[in-house]
Order: C-alpha cells, then sequence, then structure tokens
C-alpha cells in the first residue's frame, strides 16, 4: 500500500477506536448520573422511582420548614399547588432558600414517600426560578383551571 | 439626554460595522483598493462609536439616572461607586454592550497591529469581524437595548446590583472572560478570511497565532477567576462545578487549546491545515453558544439569573448562520487549502494530534454533558439534569490519557524522532519521578492516597520533560546564563504554560482528595479541630456596611496552643433589596487554605450552621491557570511575530496592493 494511503488508514482507524472508546465511556457515565425532574403530583401519585436519584421541585410550603434542634437537620414541604412531598436535607441551606420560593431538591425517594435530598438547589437572582419549577407550575395551574371550569360546567 | 446619546452612538456604531462587512469585502472581489483600505478606518470608527455609547452607559449608572432600566435594576444609590462601575455589565443589557465593545477593540488591534498583512486579507479580516459585531449591535439594538428608559414614572431609588455580583472579582471577570471569547473571533476570521482567498500558508498562520494565544490567555483567566469567585463568594467553597454556566467557558477553552496546538504544527511544518481552519470555526461557534446558554436561560443553573428565551432565540439564529455559513464555506473551499506534508508517527507531529484529538473529545463530551438535558427536552423525554459525576467520569481520564504524551512533547523533533531517543531522554527522569510520587504521598498523615500519587506523577512528569529539554538547549551555550538567554519568548512560554497545567493537576487533585469539610451547628464558645487546626468561635456581633448589615461570627483559629488566624465570616442582609448573601472568611496560605462560612442561626441558644474547611493546595490550581495565561501572553513577545514595522509596513502595503491589483 502507499505510504501516505497506509499512514491515513491507521489514523482513521485510530480515530475510530478512540472515538468509540469514549462514546462508550461517556455511555457509561451518563447512566449512573443522569438523573429525570419529577412535579410533586407524579411523586405523589407514585411515578417517581424509589431509592433512585431523582430531582422534585416546586414551591416550598409555608411554614413548613423545620429544623431539628440538635443537628442540621431540616425537614420541609415542596408542592405544586396539587400535591405536597415531603423533602429531609442535612447540611446548609443555600442563601435565597425560603418559604413560598422555588426550590429544586436532588436525591433519592424512600419508601414512605419522603425525599432524602443530598443537594438542595439554590438560585442566585430574586426574580430568578429554575424553568421545570415554572415549567410545572404552569401545568398545575392549568389542570386547576380545566378542573374548575368542568365542576363550573356540570353546575 | 446623555442617554439618548448613547442610543444614537449605539446606531451608528451599528451603521458603520454594516458597512465594514460590505465595503472591503467588496472591494477585496472586484480588487478596489480604495474599498480595501476603508476598512481600518472603518473599526477605527466602529470602536469610537461603540465606546462612546458604553461611556454613556457608565454615566448612567454612575450619575444614578434612574429613569434608564437598567440603571434602576441594577444599581442603588447606596452602592459604592466600583460597583455602580461594574453593574454597566452585571447585567443582560450591559453586558451584551461590553461584549459589542471587547469586539470593536479587537476589530481595531488587528486593523491597527497587522501592519505585515496583505490589505487583501486584512479587509477580508476585518469585513468578517464586522460581520459579528453587526449581529451583535443589532441584538443589542433589537432586543436588548441598555438604554431603554422608565417614563413617566421614574423609580426614587434603583433595585440594587445583585449582591454576588458586588465583589472585586466580579468586576473584572466579565471583561477578561469576554475578551477570551471574542477574541477566537480574530482567528475566525482569519480562517474564514484563509478560505475566501484560498490561501493558506505558514504566514497566515504566523499571523493568526498570536492573537489566538493572546485570546486563549485572556480565556484563562477569565475562567480561573471565575472559579476563585465562585469559591470565595458562593459560601459553600466549591470551585469547580461542571454547572452548564461555566461549561459553556470551558468548552472554547477546550477547542482553543487544542487550536494552539495545531496552529502550531501549521506555522512550524505546514501541517493539520484544514483542520486549523476547522478547529477555528468550532472555537468561535462554541463561543457563541456560550453566549446563547448563558444568555437565555434554557438551562437551569446554580448561576442562571433571570433572561429572556426571545433573546435566546437571536442569538441561536445567529448562531446557526456563523456556523452553517461557515462550514458550507469550508466544505466548498478546504479542498484547495489542504496540506501534503508527510510526517512519521514517532514525532512531535503525531504528539501534537493527539492532543488535538483529546481536546477535541473531551470538547466534545462536554459538549454532550451540557447539551443533553436541552435535548431530551426538546425530545419530549423529561427533564434530564446531568450531574457532575458524569463529567469527572469522562474528563478526568480523558486528561490522564493526555499527560503522558505531553511530557514528550517538549523533546520531541519535528518529522521523525526515534523512541529509543525518548527512552534515553527520559528514562531516568521517568523513574525518580515516579519515586518521587510513589513516597510524597506518605508526607501527608493518613491514609496513603493512590490519586494523589498518581498526580504527582503526572505533574512531575511533565515538568521532568520540560527540564530535560531546557538542559538539552542550553548544554552547548558558553554559560547557562547565555543558553537561557538565547531562548525565544515563544519557548518560554510554552515552558511557563505546561508547569502551569502541571501545578492545576497537583492542585485539583489535592484539594479534592484532601479537603476536610465540616458541617455543623456551633454555639459561642464551642470548638472543633479539622487537620490540627481548632477554630474557636468567639462570639457574633452586629456589623453595618455602606448597602448592607450583617452578622459577624468570629474565630480564632489555633494550632498546637497558638493563634494562627483571626476569620470573620458575616452573613449580610441587603437593605435595598432584602437579600441574604454569605461572606465567608479565608485564610490563604501556598500549601492550604483554611475556610469558614455562617449558614443560618439554629435553636434557641444562639447556634448558628457553620462550614469549616480545610482545603489544601487549593490556590496552586488558580496559580496554574494564572501561569498558564502568563505563558500565552509571553508567546506573542515573540521576534518573529513582530518584523521590524515600519519597514513591513512600507514593504508588504504595497505588496499587498500590487497583489491585489494582479
Amino acid at each position: 500500500m502507499h505510504p501516505v494511503r497506509k499512514q491515513r488508514l491507521w489514523l482513521v482507524l485510530f480515530l475510530v477506536v478512540f472515538s468509540s472508546s469514549a462514546i462508550g465511556l461517556m455511555a457509561y457515565a451518563l447512566r449512573g448520573n443522569i438523573n429525570l425532574f419529577y412535579p410533586p403530583v407524579e411523586v405523589a401519585a407514585g411515578l417517581a422511582p424509589v431509592g433512585q436519584n431523582i430531582r422534585v421541585g416546586g414551591m416550598v410550603v409555608e411554614g413548613s420548614v423545620q429544623r431539628s434542634d440538635s443537628s442540621l437537620e431540616v425537614r420541609f414541604e415542596v408542592t405544586d399547588y396539587e400535591a405536597v412531598v415531603p423533602v429531609v436535607y442535612t447540611g446548609i441551606l443555600p442563601d435565597l432558600f425560603d418559604e413560598g420560593q422555588g426550590a429544586v431538591a436532588a436525591g433519592k425517594l424512600d419508601e414512605n414517600g419522603v425525599l432524602q435530598a443530598s443537594e438542595v438547589l439554590a438560585k442566585h437572582d430574586e426574580n430568578y426560578m429554575p424553568p421545570e419549577v415554572a415549567e410545572a407550575l404552569e401545568a398545575s395551574k392549568s389542570r386547576m383551571a380545566e378542573q374548575s371550569g368542568e365542576q363550573g360546567y356540570g353546575q | 439626554m446623555i442617554p439618548e446619546l448613547g442610543h444614537f452612538a449605539l446606531i451608528l456604531a451599528l451603521c458603520l460595522s454594516v458597512l465594514l462587512c460590505t465595503i472591503p469585502l467588496w472591494g477585496s472581489w472586484q480588487r478596489n483598493v480604495t474599498a480595501m483600505a476603508l476598512a481600518p478606518n472603518l473599526a477605527i470608527g466602529v470602536l469610537v462609536f461603540t465606546t462612546l455609547s458604553f461611556a454613556c452607559l457608565t454615566w448612567a449608572f454612575l450619575q444614578d439616572d434612574f429613569s434608564v432600566e437598567v440603571v434602576a435594576n441594577n444599581s442603588n444609590s447606596l452602592l459604592p461607586w466600583y460597583y455602580k462601575f461594574s453593574a454597566v455589565w452585571g447585567n443582560h443589557e450591559g453586558s451584551l454592550l461590553l461584549w459589542a465593545l471587547i469586539l470593536a477593540l479587537w476589530t481595531c488591534a488587528v486593523a491597527v497591529f497587522s501592519p505585515q498583512l496583505p490589505l487583501v486579507m486584512l479587509s477580508r479580516v476585518l469585513a468578517v469581524m464586522g460581520f459579528v459585531g453587526v449581529g451583535f449591535l443589532a441584538f443589542s439594538l433589537f432586543t436588548s437595548n441598555p438604554f431603554a428608559r422608565l417614563l413617566p414614572g421614574i423609580p426614587a431609588d434603583g433595585q440594587d446590583l445583585n449582591p454576588l455580583l458586588q465583589d472585586f472579582g466580579l468586576i473584572i471577570h466579565p471583561p477578561l472572560l469576554y475578551m477570551g471569547y471574542v477574541g477566537f473571533s480574530v482567528a475566525f476570521a482569519f480562517a474564514i478570511a484563509a478560505l475566501l482567498g484560498g490561501r493558506l500558508d505558514a504566514a497566515w498562520a504566523r499571523w493568526s497565532r498570536p492573537w489566538t494565544n493572546v485570546a486563549w490567555a485572556f480565556l484563562t483567566l477569565g475562567i480561573m477567576l471565575g472559579s476563585w469567585w465562585a469559591y470565595y463568594e458562593l459560601g459553600w467553597g466549591g470551585w469547580w462545578f461542571w454547572d452548564p454556566v461555566e461549561n459553556a467557558s470551558f468548552m472554547p477553552w477546550l477547542a482553543g487549546t487544542a487550536l494552539v496546538h495545531s496552529l502550531a504544527a501549521t506555522e512550524k511544518r505546514g501541517l493539520f491545515k484544514s483542520w486549523t481552519v476547522l478547529l477555528a470555526i468550532f472555537a468561535f461557534s462554541l463561543s457563541l453558544l456560550g453566549t446563547f446558554l448563558v444568555r437565555s436561560g434554557v438551562l437551569t443553573s446554580v448561576h442562571a439569573f433571570a433572561t429572556d428565551p426571545a433573546r435566546g432565540m437571536f442569538i441561536l439564529v445567529f448562531l446557526g448562520i456563523v456556523t452553517g455559513g461557515s462550514l458550507v464555506l469550508y466544505a466548498l473551499r478546504a479542498p484547495a487549502v489542504a496540506s501534503r506534508v508527510s510526517f512519521t508517527w514517532i514525532s512531535r507531529e503525531s504528539l501534537l494530534l493527539v492532543n488535538n484529538v483529546v481536546f477535541l473529545v473531551a470538547t466534545l463530551t462536554v459538549l454532550f454533558g451540557t447539551l443533553f438535558p436541552l435535548l431530551m427536552d426538546a425530545l419530549g423525554q423529561g427533564k434530564y439534569s446531568v450531574g457532575p459525576p458524569y463529567f469527572n467520569a469522562v474528563f478526568i481520564p480523558l486528561m490522564a490519557l493526555l499527560v503522558p504524551f505531553m511530557g514528550v512533547g517538549p523533546l520531541s523533533r519535528w518529522k521523525r524522532d526515534s523512541v529509543r531517543r525518548w527512552q534515553a531522554e527520559l528514562l531516568v527522569p521517568g523513574l525518580v519521578t515516579l519515586a518521587c510520587a510513589l513516597t510524597l504521598p506518605l508526607l501527608h498523615t493518613g491514609d496513603y492516597n493512590l490519586w494523589v500519587a498518581l498526580a504527582v506523577l503526572f505533574a512531575g512528569w511533565l515538568v521532568v520533560g520540560l527540564l530535560r529539554d531546557l538542559a538539552n538547549r542550553v548544554r552547548n551555550s558558553a554559560s547557562l546564563g547565555a543558553g537561557l538567554r538565547r531562548l525565544t519568548p515563544s519557548y518560554w512560554g510554552m515552558v511557563i504554560a505546561h508547569v502551569g497545567f502541571a501545578a492545576t493537576i497537583i492542585g485539583v487533585v489535592l484539594t479534592s482528595q484532601y479537603t476536610i469539610e465540616h458541617d455543623l451547628k456551633m454555639s459561642p464558645g464551642e470548638s472543633d479541630t479539622l487537620a490540627g487546626y481548632e477554630f474557636r468561635f468567639i462570639d457574633v456581633g452586629a456589623v453595618q456596611g455602606p448597602n448592607f448589615v450583617a452578622d459577624e461570627a468570629r474565630f480564632v483559629v489555633y494550632r498546637d496552643g497558638r493563634e494562627v488566624v483571626r476569620l470573620a465570616p458575616q452573613k449580610r442582609r441587603y437593605l435595598a433589596s432584602g437579600s441574604v448573601m454569605t461572606e465567608a472568611s479565608i485564610d490563604a496560605g501556598l500549601f492550604r487554605d483554611l475556610f469558614v462560612a455562617m449558614g443560618e442561626p439554629v435553636g434557641v441558644d444562639g447556634a448558628w450552621a457553620i462550614r469549616l474547611h480545610y482545603k489544601p493546595f487549593v490556590r496552586w490550581m488558580w496559580a496554574g491557570a494564572l501561569l498558564m495565561a502568563l505563558g500565552g501572553f509571553m508567546t506573542v513577545a515573540d521576534k518573529r511575530y513582530r518584523r521590524q514595522r515600519t519597514v513591513a509596513r512600507e514593504g508588504l502595503r504595497e505588496g499587498g496592493v500590487r497583489g491585489a491589483q494582479a
């Protein structure tokens, strides 16, 4: 074979082997390390898997935040105004976390339907709402509007 | 009146940009020298009016003109003047104006500092940059006008700058980052100009290389500052989160690193020509993509600020035009510029190829991880997020693959080299490094850490490769000093940048492995010990700042009974917005940082949630990045990039004109 062609062949082979191993690595890394967002209504309906990494987001229910006296454990509830999901988190909450504000918690759901959060997402801006939360609230609002509309029609 | 003047200047800048991207291009096509010679003047014109516009906006901020919407939303009369100044780019509209200003600066710099460039080439380069300028000035004017007024109903005071942005790091972080982002537009413009002309040679690489290195160095500094800011300002002591917004700046850096190295091969050996052009297009497209990701708010990010999706659409379309257009041009013209040079497998060319492949794959894996959630969402598959474990799992092996080759790189010869020579040069230093790597982790009290041993091995390997090469180069000189002086700035730049990379490896791995973090509940009078440092919580006091009130916790840190340092983290409440902010207190050191931050009050007895960190070698990471940037800047000082300017101007201008007329 012509030496230049041979070199090119080796180059192509190298690229193919290297990129497929990179893609394999990516797929492997991706499998264990992505997590899906669930609105509270789906968690309450049992659609969210137990024991897997997921994210749940909504508004923090007013008056639901309880801190432990002896440790850094915090309990609170998030809601999309249709359903409520209790969350337990141990650690320091982000500065902008507050009752009546949007929040996203990442962690695993236990058998009792409580989210054992390993991370509570901070937002950096007063006006900013995590897009998933905004969408989940929007969806629940339109569902509720539909329901009340139907009720009105029935009466 | 002043804001209207700024608005008007911005419109004029847009008009001049339109002229800049049309007339010289038409001139270079028609071989019209007058039209081409207009390009530098138009570039200066764009800079003058963009600067005027930027100055007007700055004036509005400094004078507290709350009738201007962005000022009312992002400033406050209580804000210290330097934060009023940085608030100009602490918001969407202003930061876009800064983008446009920096682009105008780069364009003008190319116009002024490229006397050796043939006029045809210069006019094409400036025209391409003018086109990018049109895109961003139009974006600024039509979707996010910084001079929009709030009339009637001028607010009495502004809503204040986001407290997180009230910080020294954030005064200089965005301008440096943008210098890097936008700087790649120069490499991009050179690549497009070469494709348009169908001429791509070593001279082309020599012109475009210094610009690329400087842009890359700025981007390195910008990313470093961002990481440093996140570390001390976000209050949880992390320095890299693989957050989409961080990735947005990291991807152009990775592609830019590949570009810097492939340009070296193109300049020295006339190799990888079409590949280099593709990388230049890729690096700038990623800069635009980064702007899109940050400015559109399509991604959930711990960094995300309130944004407007309509604006994202504009950048996305612009990105499509720029990337699509240049790739079409590439497909049409690349065969004409392909290189016909051969090299053997054991050579510096191959090692640079490895660098390029690794950095490109790294870019693509980061790109994939960043866009995966968007892709799944668009396909209706649910809202995923890709966490740091993914990025670590793919990125760390890639870098580990890179380092063995990188150590040999400086020693290797162009065209043909031999493994036996490499063995002769590096076997002994390699064994010494291995011995160091095996023993040094023993210095740390606690378990033997294999990752640390690996990091020391890698960093040591890079350093001994460089030292060996330095020794080879100096060996034949009369004296050590004479030998060292004879080395070129671009060689020193490479050495410094590679040493910086080694320092970064040490910093990243040792910090990740040896950090001790305690989050705990503490009352005044209590103490906690990390790595031999006793943190004693003394009391909490109230502090009054210029535009905030704060609770301040006072800590005294002891080691072996001796006082080391007093730390005073704060929990601030900003008066205008009412938002709460954590201000960490850090004792920085070459070998360790001590970090204290306050959480929230817990319980009834005056206790607080407190975060205590012991972070060894964390400074090495940023010091390494600084060295990399320094190396990038140094290469530009090389003599071959600035031949006698006056002579070159006479000779080559004429040559360019003659060439154009021919």
